[in-house]
């Protein structure tokens, strides 16, 4: 089965192409990366600030039992409704750095789309911390489905 | 391809998961990591022995102590360092579309 989300990261490259088939009109899933409500929802952060406007800037914050875990910020640079958005990233206290994101919004058919991320790291040795990122986080959270994914090669 | 399959195993266990984990976050001596588990002291020595064989984990010494650290060139060089990540973000969209989808079904209520 072909897979939904593809990470491709050519070696000697400072950057990384996100890819993701969504079966949802592309409205959608632009309306989950400009408005709030949903912002908080699917990425589970609290958003402070969210300026949806050329030199508009956002901060976002997570939060588990009181204390702050997660702080994360940019500037909006460009956004054409339902295409392109153009921003930085940056969390905050993390070795990742600035990150300069160029989202592309495609529409496929009225009810599926299409997301391409280009991520640009300050260099190659930057891009490598953010592909560490999931090895100190999110690896307990998927080790089940790596388990699945590992099993038949092993 | 036996770096490959090395590194496989290497990941497929949870305990040198956790390892992982644990110095992906900052270098530690052999005994900071230890203090982590349960295990022996030598089960644990076993672990970072693997690690350290596959390339995922680094020696340095640091005066009259060794630390290990996370090696991302050696992980780099495997496309699979990458699967973690992509987990990670298909869990997100996943997540993404599960929240919008609700909200069309609210819409045509």
């Amino acid at each position: 089965m072909e897979q939904k989300t593809n990470i491709n990261a050519q070696e000697g490259k400072q950057e990384l192409i996100i890819t993701r088939a969504f079966d949802l009109p592309v409205e959608l899933v632009y309306k989950a990366y400009t408005e709030a409500e949903f912002i908080t929802q699917w990425m589970g952060t609290n958003v402070l600030k969210l300026e949806n406007k050329s030199h508009g800037s956002y901060e976002f914050e997570t939060s588990h039992e009181g204390n702050v875990m997660f702080k994360a910020n940019g500037t909006i640079h460009k956004l054409i409704s339902n295409q392109e958005i153009v921003r930085t990233f940056e969390m905050e206290n993390m070795a990742i750095g600035v990150q300069l994101e160029f989202l592309n919004f495609e529409k496929i058919t009225e009810d599926k789309s299409k997301l391409t991320i280009q991520i640009i790291y300050k260099s190659e040795k930057h891009r490598a911390e953010q592909l560490k990122l999931p090895f100190a986080y999110g690896l307990n959270m998927a080790h089940d489905k790596l388990e699945e994914i590992l099993k038949p090669i092993i | 391809m036996k770096l490959r399959r090395d590194v496989f195993q290497a990941i497929s266990d949870p305990t040198r998961r956790a390892i992982i984990s644990l110095v992906a976050l900052q270098a530690l001596t052999p005994t900071a990591i230890a203090e982590n588990f349960d295990y022996s002291r030598q089960t644990i020595s076993k672990h970072i022995q693997i690690l350290t064989e596959c390339e995922i984990l680094e020696q340095e010494q640091k005066g009259r102590e060794i630390y290990y650290h996370l090696n991302p060139i050696g992980m780099k060089e495997i496309a699979d360092f990458i699967e973690p990540f992509r987990i990670m973000w298909d869990d997100r969209f996943n997540r993404l579309e599960a929240v919008m989808k609700s909200r069309i079904h609210e819409h045509k209520k």
